[in-house]
């Protein structure tokens, strides 16, 4: 009965007005944008290899020719880290791609289609969802050794399944609405229905949580390579904090670095995950139009 | 009972006087003022309908009054006094104490505004400790009387439901307990009847006029109906746009109105005696129902049975080329479970569905599909109906498109679909958010044509829009169904709206069809006790429209019945 109702349905001046209304995601995109220009610059930052020993180990931070100091081997802990950026940021995203794709295509089907199928789809979901996730990935980087490959679909195979519930519920609610009814009286076919009708309404929150599942996955990453069960050609941020574990006593700045740029990226990232929520779903809003 | 009741309280003191009253809306509002320079009073004993369509200001006013405008809108000038007190200035503890206290308010929808996890009578029991000094034993007694008094039968046992256990009405009645149970002086009437079944409806408005008179309440009674204007009002304040255009006495404003939109409003109001021709069933069926029958089993698992909602029960029906078959009934009573059945949006249990001799229920899902083109239906919610990420040509175009048609015709064909429904064909490449709810209903009209059905289901299609929108809409169906020889299955609760569209009329109750006839017959000479408690609960049955009051279903009627 009262005035005005504000539909900011589409992206545009809208959907960029709202997400800076949230001070952090701001915040939180600025250090992702830098992290991602460190990454893709990493070559002409520091144009050797991480790899190479270009200094004296044991080097403390703020050394002549090591900015962050030095490993046990003599590696440029800074070199480390930008080209670390590169495998943490590549498989945070592809990994996320891939338990996207799976996650929403099973939930779409089971969500749209109900019944059986539904059925069928969600106990196979949650045969994924009862062995813990970390365990899986291990288990599965073990056997098909350790390779970026490897590593990108076992971190996608033990995310999809939270993505394909998010879309089953979304594709159900939506499928029962007006407009959808309306399309299948007007004869369009399932396949239309789902992927032009519910699919482009149900990707506000899949967004959100993809975001949010890009952190995860460099966690997981991190944690993997900690293990040793990084991909042992590329240098990243877990590999190196758990090669220097057992000189954390002596030389702090060889976990601390590589720890605090896993932290303020997966911070930016969940910053910006909830930016988007704020901006893509106002109604749930937590500090609204006023 | 349109006399007017004088205040026996002469005084200059009124029991709520808002003088001036004006109040901001935020910026980047459609307009600056939700209220503006509004000047009313109310009386003990005295009903105030506040008329308006919405975004009027009228809840807004009733916001203000009771001092829970959000916080974005602020008065910015005017007051409110309550037996001569400014309310607006009063500090918020005192603002509480009168509010609950000596103003109480009934708000639109039962369903949520008790809270569910609370039972009724604790719910009430709350009011009384916040407001009243009583015992506990006392309160008991004084929550059963109340429930008592809003004709809710066994109180003592019904105090300790939850809300989900009692029907719309129901709530509503405890919603009036509560707002009684302090025994207030102002009662605020949000559309307290406008989610309600007609019958509900009578019954409810009957309440608040007893329990105002026994109590010499005033009662602020904010509506969009002037039907329930006609039933309870002793004074009519018509608003438009945030602004008072006419207020007096119910007599005045219903029977000689002088303002033109309070006119154009009236006129608007659909009338139960229209004086349709009789429809000639000489063309042949289009569609047919035979002995439908749906059971919904609600809840339950592999262990407990669920609930059964028996929704279709042997329904028969038959639709002839050029008809107009409406579907009336309370909510509940299975009318949409058979729109949905012959579009195939829902599969009945038994029977048969014949549409030109061809029974639609026992065709594969390939089968069906070329029926779907001459079978098309409007929802009820134009907001709902309308896919909010897609253009209006784009969705007009969609329906054509999967039967084959190339897009660059379908377009052209849409743009001439939007002039046909009254809409310009620049509409085509604008987003639905864009349009107001009447014009989203042209376009949800506009896709359904796009595939040249021959049978309408129109499922509710005026019931979410305001009443001269619902005029306009109405007035639209009925033009395009003599232009395009349509055939019309129109599903609605409400039985004016039926008697000005339809030509045949079936009357379901419960998941049966009680009654079937010509509309003529039916409204006339109700044979079913149930149509006949229908048409008696019609809210301002005993109000005639003024005669120089044109009402606008008849202001261009189309040649009716032509070939």
């Amino acid at each position: 009965m009262t005035a005005a109702v504000i539909t900011p349905s589409r992206k545009g001046s809208g959907f960029w007005a709202a997400f800076a209304r949230n001070k952090g995601a701001v915040i939180g995109l600025v250090f992702l944008t830098l992290v991602i220009l460190m990454a893709v610059f990493a070559d002409l930052l520091f144009p050797t290899s991480p790899w190479d020993m270009t200094t004296i180990p044991f080097q403390p931070p703020l050394s002549e020719d090591a900015l962050l100091g030095s490993d046990t081997l003599g590696r440029d802990i800074a070199s480390g880290i930008a080209h670390g950026a590169r495998v943490s940021l590549l498989i945070g995203l592809t990994s996320t791609a891939v338990a996207v794709l799976i996650g929403v295509l099973l939930g779409a089907v089971a969500g749209f289609y109900g019944g059986r199928v539904d059925d069928a789809v969600m106990r196979f979901t949650e045969l994924f969802q009862t062995i813990p996730n970390f365990v899986l990935a291990v288990v599965l980087v073990a056997i098909f050794t350790p390779s970026l490959a490897s590593i990108v679909l076992a971190i996608a195979i033990v995310s999809w399944p939270p993505l394909a519930r998010l879309a089953r519920g979304e594709f159900m609610s939506l499928r029962s609405r007006e407009f959808v009814q309306a399309a299948v009286t007007t004869g369009q076919s399932n396949l239309t229905i789902i992927w032009r009708q519910i699919l482009p309404n149900s990707l506000s929150p899949i967004i959100v949580s993809a975001s949010l599942m890009v952190a995860t996955a460099i966690l997981l990453e991190s944690s993997l390579s900690f293990l040793g069960l990084g991909d042992p050609n590329l240098m990243s941020w877990g590999y190196m904090v758990g090669a220097a574990r057992t000189v954390i006593r002596q030389a702090w700045w060889m976990s601390f670095f590589p720890g605090i740029a896993i932290l303020l990226t997966v911070l930016a990232l969940n910053l910006v995950g909830e930016g988007l929520n704020d901006a893509l779903n106002p109604k749930l809003a937590r500090k609204g139009r006023a | 009972m349109t006399t007017d009741i004088k205040a026996d309280m002469k005084a200059d003191t009124h029991l709520l006087d808002v003088r001036g009253l004006t109040i901001n809306l935020p910026p980047g509002a459609d307009r600056p003022f939700a209220v503006e320079d509004l000047t009313f009073t109310l009386d003990h004993g005295e009903i105030l309908c506040v008329v308006g369509e919405s975004g009027s200001g009228k809840s807004m006013t009733a916001h203000a009054v009771m001092g829970l405008l959000p916080k974005a809108v602020k008065v910015s000038a005017g007051g409110i006094r309550h037996q001569g007190t400014d309310v607006l200035s009063l500090p918020e503890r005192d603002q509480r104490a009168l509010r609950g206290g000596r103003i109480s308010m009934i708000f639109q929808e039962p369903m949520t505004a008790l809270n569910p996890l609370m039972r009724v009578g604790d719910q009430i029991d709350e009011v009384l400790r916040y407001h009243t000094t009583l015992s506990r034993a006392a309160r008991r007694a004084r929550v059963v009387e109340l429930l008592a008094s809003v004709g809710l039968p066994d109180p003592d046992h019904l105090r300790r439901s939850y809300p989900f256990r009692l029907s719309g009405g129901q709530r509503q009645r405890v919603m009036i307990a509560m707002a009684l149970a302090v025994e207030p002086d102002i009662l605020i009437a949000d559309e307290p009847t406008t989610a309600l079944d007609v019958t509900t409806q009578k019954q409810i408005l009957e309440l608040i006029r007893e329990v105002q008179a026994k109590r010499r309440m005033g009662v602020m009674f904010i509506t969009h109906d002037f039907g329930v204007v006609a039933e309870i009002a002793h004074r009519v304040a018509v608003m438009q746009k945030g602004k008072l255009v006419e207020i007096g006495p119910a007599s005045e404003v219903l029977n000689r109105p002088k303002h033109p939109y309070t006119r154009q409003l009236i006129a608007a109001v659909p009338h139960l005696i229209e004086h349709r021709e009789d429809f000639t069933r000489e063309r042949k069926p289009v569609l047919t129902a035979e002995g439908v029958n749906k059971t919904f089993h609600i809840g339950g698992s592999m262990f407990r049975p669920g609930r059964t909602v028996v929704a279709g029960n042997n329904l028969s029906l038959t639709i002839h080329e050029g008809e107009t078959v409406g579907l009336v009934g309370e909510s509940g009573s299975g009318k949409s479970t058979l729109g949905r059945s012959i579009v195939g949006l829902i599969k009945p249990d038994s029977g048969k569905i014949l549409f030109e001799g061809v029974d639609l229920l026992s065709l594969s899902r390939p089968a069906f599909r070329p029926y779907r083109r001459h079978v098309q239906m409007v929802f009820q919610d134009p907001y709902a109906s309308l896919n909010p990420r897609h253009t209006v040509g784009d969705i007009i175009t969609q329906g054509p498109v999967a039967f084959g048609e190339d897009r660059k015709r379908a377009l052209d064909k849409a743009k001439d679909l939007l002039k046909l429904v009254g809409l310009d064909a620049s509409a085509a490449d604008r987003f639905p958010h864009e349009f107001s709810g009447g014009q989203r209903q042209r376009i949800s009209i506009a896709r359904a044509l796009a595939l040249e059905p021959k049978l309408l289901i129109a499922d509710e299609p005026v019931s979410a829009l305001d009443v001269s929108v619902q005029a306009q809409v109405l007035d639209l169906l009925e033009d395009l169904r003599h232009r395009l020889n349509l055939s019309m299955l129109f599903i609605t609760h409400d039985l004016r709206v039926a008697a000005q569209i339809c030509d045949t009329i079936a009357v379901m109750q419960k998941g049966s069809i009680v009654e079937i006839g010509p509309a003529r017959e039916v409204f006339g000479n109700p044979q079913h006790a149930y149509t006949r408690q229908l048409l008696d609960a019609i809210p301002g049955k005993g109000w005639t429209l003024p005669e120089d009051v044109v009402p606008a279903s008849r202001r261009h009627a189309p040649v009716r019945n032509s070939a």
